[in-house]
């Protein structure tokens, strides 16, 4: 029987293989439909570190929405839209100066990290345990969603209202 | 290696925002532009949702529904963005896309 840690430790390990396998292939494909079905990849593997810290709910929203959803409506854009001519061409611009200079300053602190090792950080004190564990994360979601947030809850549902309307009037040929 | 701490997943998450940088400078598709900052958005949430479970507390994970939303609408609106330029412009590469550069 394996202890629950390393059991944990093992699937953090996979899920993060996952994200960084498919992020990296995602971002180096020369097609967008592999370059779509590495992002599913990656997005899977994200829904599966929800799932190790209990966000049963987050894990679910990330399955519909993102996988089942926006990477429905990527595909469905890369076939409307005519890639094979911008296949053939060059991939990468002549950028990759500047994307090093971006990513060097948070490179270096990840290497830090990876060499030193996550005993030697505390990043901060753990919290108390809520008074109503005897409750699930998505009705402890819902509790805070209805109450405490309520004006942004409905200030993203009008987002939402805004979104579709923007995008039909961009897509359609004309109005 | 192991156990699994907070200062894991936020690693994670600084590597995941790396990639989804490099991807956005470096890229000309503007489909796959796009799919980074799908990748951003996502090492934000794992970041949140780490914290949440650090601290015993839900509002990290509210505030992950918040920036699902916001990828959602970003994503719809990029896309119909997309579709009307290659309507107009015949390309998808964004660098071709020049008529404000100087």
């Amino acid at each position: 029987m394996l202890n629950p840690e390393l059991t944990q430790a093992i699937f953090f390990y996979i899920f993060a293989a996952m994200v960084l396998g498919g992020a990296i292939l995602t971002v180096t494909r020369g097609s967008a439909v592999h370059s779509a079905l590495f992002l599913i990849v990656s997005l899977m593997g994200v829904a599966g570190l929800y799932l190790l810290q209990q966000a049963e709910f987050l894990f679910a929203v990330q399955i519909i929405l993102y996988i089942g959803g926006i990477m429905v409506l990527f595909l469905f854009v890369i076939m409307l839209v005519n890639l094979d001519q911008a296949a053939k061409e060059k991939q990468f611009n002549g950028q990759w100066w500047i994307a090093l200079v971006c990513v060097s300053l948070v490179g270096v602190q990840v290497f830090y990290f990876l060499s030193k090792g996550s005993g030697k950080f505390k990043i901060a004190q753990p919290g108390i345990l809520p008074a109503n564990l005897t409750l699930g994360n998505t009705e402890r979601l819902a509790d805070a969603l209805f109450t405490d947030y309520l004006l942004p809850f409905e200030i993203a549902s009008i987002l939402l209202l805004v979104a579709v309307v923007g995008s039909v009037v961009m897509a359609k040929k004309r109005i | 290696m192991y156990p699994i701490t907070t200062a894991h997943y936020i690693a994670l998450s600084a590597a995941l925002l790396l990639i989804g940088t490099v991807g956005v400078l470096t890229r000309r598709n503007i489909v796959i532009i796009l799919m980074s900052i799908e990748l951003i958005l996502n090492a934000v949430n794992i970041n949140l949702v780490a914290f949440s479970q650090a601290f015993h507390n839900l509002n990290g994970q509210v505030f992950a529904i918040f920036v699902i939303t916001d990828a959602v609408a970003e994503a719809a609106v990029g896309l119909g963005i997309l579709i009307a330029l290659f309507r107009n412009k015949e390309t998808v590469l964004a660098d071709e896309v020049d008529l404000l550069k100087w």
